[in-house]
């Protein structure tokens, strides 16, 4: 059930417990698991070579500070070597410098997210920065792709290029700029179809396209599940138009991402953005610093301590989470966190962000899209007793029936949420089997070499510091 | 376009152009064994999956000499046997009318491409097919399928932008066997596994088609993109538990992508695969064969490791390093 990856390798990490310098032996150990998750992230196999390569010539002979373990020293040294493999900490954000309209181009694999990205970046631009932005499809491949993208404009609000039937890319590509120019936009997004790297005729297309526009960003867009062949797809569209950018879509999935690292590595270009949701808000910006546990199993500290801080009522989210690690989790508590999901997305996404828990993510389930199913167990809660509320397992038919009408709701309704809760109690009694204070003391090794502005370390304590 | 199939080719080439001068022999020691299994991983399969392919391929050619096409061959034998067992037909099972079919899988993967292209194969053995357009979620996918349906003269069934997809389905079913139609596709919106309340959309899906008819669905594909990596194992596991798929359909066999994560998943899983797309035109559409898959997966980079690995040898220092090898 467990992501057993993170477990092993934290440890592998809290095995090394000599003090002094590294060992060779110690650091091949460790490098052993490295490998082997970054493999299971799906990081490309001569990525992982190198970086494997280079991180143990970088912590062999190392000092190990007396303030920490040597485990947490090449933890630090791993996930410091990842962060800058990925492009080094804080986001890169999009170059619109260029004369009005400013092209766009999109480009990448077919059902990579092109479309939906592209509406995405529009109604950023618009909210963000006021930019009028003009939506014009080249795909004339995919049956209604360019339907796709003009209903994605109304709802966005922003203009879309006319279609014109049978017209081609290239033709389609110098109409949106004039259009572009015409009519005062300030951006001109161009979504292509999706093609094969391998497919000449099509990527000669797509240079022409960029030859007649000269994109100011030319955007990969990439999933967040691709595999191995990240390597091909990224250097071939590297080669033929050379990528300013890439986009990471579905990173809302539990997918670990490692096509990111190879995506860096291959094309050299800053990952930008990554897509978190189907929904046209669900965009947001690429931090190296929060990948990079994700890649190696170890989770998003600092995008959990982060948001936690920016969102979260502090005491109350640190006593919730003293008792989700100490395995006692009560209706109480629930119903707490109930309260803050709205501010802080779902329980499962602040699950995703600890580590080892992206399986955990599939048990709960992701509750972000319904909200009315928390307000209803706000409502069943609050019409339990108190002792309901410590004792879950007292409430039997008779009471459910009570509890069910005080809360204008239905009996099966009742016992929906004490199954959903039971299962919550057992995964969180399993973490705290699973032995958090190694975890911990592994993140705060992580932690304290880990974003800008210098978070606090000490793993969960940081989260009401800031 | 080069793809899955000239590759398979080229590889097939490659070899019997080798064996014609079959002259030059690699040592297989723990490095050449290495190499290949890197290469396995750079397929896909994962290092788990990767490992224990080699372990079989060890048992009988480790200490040996051999040519770039054995090395080839007995991989390629190697991954059929595990593919062997899952390489099932998709049968049209004719007592049902219709024979419903829900397609599923996340997010641009090709449900909707796929379902075109199986209208069309029925279509062409003179089956009635109707499709149901069950993505009401994502902007123009109706409009798609009904390109579709254009394209391959099956009727589609399509509600409002945002209305209830179960509904639709439930309505498909009645409009096909009224019509007496063979066969119902069911396109259903693209979805991440891991979020609970889409895929307890699909469960209500099944749940109301039921009403009409308890048998249904007759079958659940799910569609994986070849390009995905490790996470297809999630997407199957989940897929699996909460909607009861039947079968497997692997799409974009085309790219560059050798698939190899279809291994980890019949290792794993033992669902049968039925078919896989090879392009995005109506007849790109191919019954999946253990054989094929197992070559095109060695195929080109196959074959080329393996004469990497033959040619970048010294065949003496190979004859030296026989004598002194166990057994
Ligand atoms: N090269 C190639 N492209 C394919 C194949 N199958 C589908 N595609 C392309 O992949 C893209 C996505 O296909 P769709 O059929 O729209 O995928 P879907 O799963 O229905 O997507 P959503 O409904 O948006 O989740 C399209 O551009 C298809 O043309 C294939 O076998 N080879
Ligand atoms: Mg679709």
């Amino acid at each position: 059930m467990f992501d057993t990856l993170s477990g092993k390798l934290s440890g592998v990490f809290e095995g090394l417990s000599k003090r002094g310098r590294l060992s060779e032996a110690d650091v091949a150990e460790a490098m052993r698991e490295v490998r082997l998750a970054m493999l299971d992230a799906d990081v490309a196999l001569p990525v992982v070579r190198d970086f494997v390569n280079k991180v143990k010539e970088n912590s062999v002979g190392s000092e190990v500070l007396e303030s920490i373990s040597p485990g947490q020293a090449v933890a630090k040294i791993v996930n410091d070597a990842l962060i800058e493999a990925l492009g080094g900490a804080g986001n890169v954000p999009l170059n619109l410098a260029a004369a009005a309209p400013v092209p766009v181009l999109m480009v990448g694999l077919q059902g990579s997210g092109k479309t939906t990205t592209s509406g995405k970046i529009a109604l950023r631009l618009l909210t963000r920065e006021r930019k009028r932005v003009l939506l014009a499809s080249l795909d004339v491949q995919r049956p209604a792709a360019q339907l796709q993208l003009q209903q994605l404009a109304e709802r966005v609000g922003v203009g879309s290029l006319p279609i014109v039937a049978g017209q081609q890319p290239v033709e389609i590509a110098r109409r949106a700029l004039e259009t572009g120019r015409r009519e005062g936009y300030d951006v001109v997004i161009l979504d292509t179809a999706g093609r094969l790297s391998i497919d000449e005729a099509l990527m000669q297309e797509v240079r022409e396209v960029r030859d007649a526009t000269n994109p100011a960003e030319t955007l990969l867009v990439v999933d967040a599940m691709t595999g191995q062949d990240a390597v091909n797809t990224a250097q071939r569209f590297n080669e033929a138009v050379g990528i300013t950018g890439v986009v990471m879509t579905r990173m809302d999935g539990d997918a670990r991402g490692g096509a990111a690292l190879s995506m860096r590595a291959i094309t050299g270009a800053p990952i930008k953005l990554v897509g978190l949701g189907e929904k046209l808000e669900a965009l947001d910006d690429f931090y190296p610093e929060r990948v990079a546990g994700r890649i190696l199993g170890l989770g998003d500290i600092a995008g959990l301590v982060e948001k936690a801080s920016e969102t979260l009522d502090h005491e109350e989210s640190e006593r919730v989470a003293k008792k989700m690690m100490s395995g006692k989790f009560d209706l109480d508590d629930y119903a707490s966190q109930l309260r803050q999901i709205g501010k802080m997305g779902s329980i499962s996404g602040i699950l995703g962000m600890l580590p080892g828990m992206g399986k955990l993510k599939d048990k709960l389930g992701d509750q972000e899209l319904d909200t009315t199913i928390f307000k209803r167990h706000q409502a069943i809660i609050s019409s339990m007793t108190k002792n309901e509320r410590k004792t879950p397992s007292i409430i039997k038919a008779s009471r459910k029936k009570r509890i069910a009408a005080g809360s204008g709701t239905t009996v099966q309704e009742v016992n929906k949420l004490l199954k959903q809760f039971d299962d919550m109690s057992t995964v969180m009694k399993r973490i705290s089997k699973m032995g958090l204070g190694g975890m911990k003391q592994m993140l705060s090794g992580l932690m304290s070499g880990g974003g800008p502005g210098g978070r606090p370390g000490g793993g969960f304590g940081g989260m009401n510091r800031r | 376009m080069a793809g899955f199939f000239s590759r398979l080719k080229q590889g097939l080439t490659r070899s019997t152009q080798k064996l014609n001068a079959a002259l030059t022999h690699r040592y297989l020691d723990e490095t050449a064994l290495e190499e290949l299994e890197d290469e396995l991983i750079a397929a896909d399969l994962g290092p788990a999956v990767a490992g224990r392919v080699i372990d079989g391929f060890r048992s009988s050619r480790f200490g040996r000499n051999v040519t770039t096409e054995e090395i080839q061959e007995a991989l390629a034998a190697e991954i059929a046997h595990v593919l062997s067992p899952v390489a099932v037909p998709f049968e049209l099972k004719p007592e049902h009318k219709p024979h419903v079919v829900l397609v599923v899988g996340v997010n641009g993967v090709g449900k909707t491409t796929t379902i075109g292209k199986m209208a069309k194969w029925f279509r062409d053995q003179g089956r009635s097919v109707m499709m149901v357009a069950g993505d009401t979620f994502r902007a123009a996918a109706v409009e798609q399928l009904q390109v579709w349906g254009e394209r391959t003269g099956a009727p589609v069934i399509a509600g409002k932008p945002g209305g209830d997809a179960a509904g639709l389905a439930f309505e498909g079913i009645k409009r096909a066997r009224e019509a007496g139609t063979d066969l119902l596709f069911v396109d259903t919106a693209g979805r991440l596994h891991n979020k609970g309340a889409l895929m307890e959309e699909l469960a209500k899906i099944i749940r109301v088609m039921r009403k009409f008819d308890e048998t249904a669905p007759h079958s659940v594909l799910l569609v994986l993109d070849a390009t995905t990596g490790q996470n297809a194992m999630e997407q199957v596991r989940v897929f699996r538990e909460l909607v009861n798929v039947t079968g497997l359909i692997v799409t974009k066999l085309d790219g560059s992508a050798r698939g190899g994560i279809v291994v980890a998943l019949a290792d794993a899983f033992k669902l049968p695969v039925h078919l896989v797309g090879v392009g995005e035109q109506v007849e790109d559409l191919r019954p999946f064969s253990a054989q094929d898959y197992a070559r095109g997966l060695v195929g080109q980079s196959g074959g080329d490791l393996a004469n990497r690995l033959v040619e970048g040898s010294d065949p003496e220092a190979g004859q030296e390093e026989r004598g002194s090898a166990p057994g």
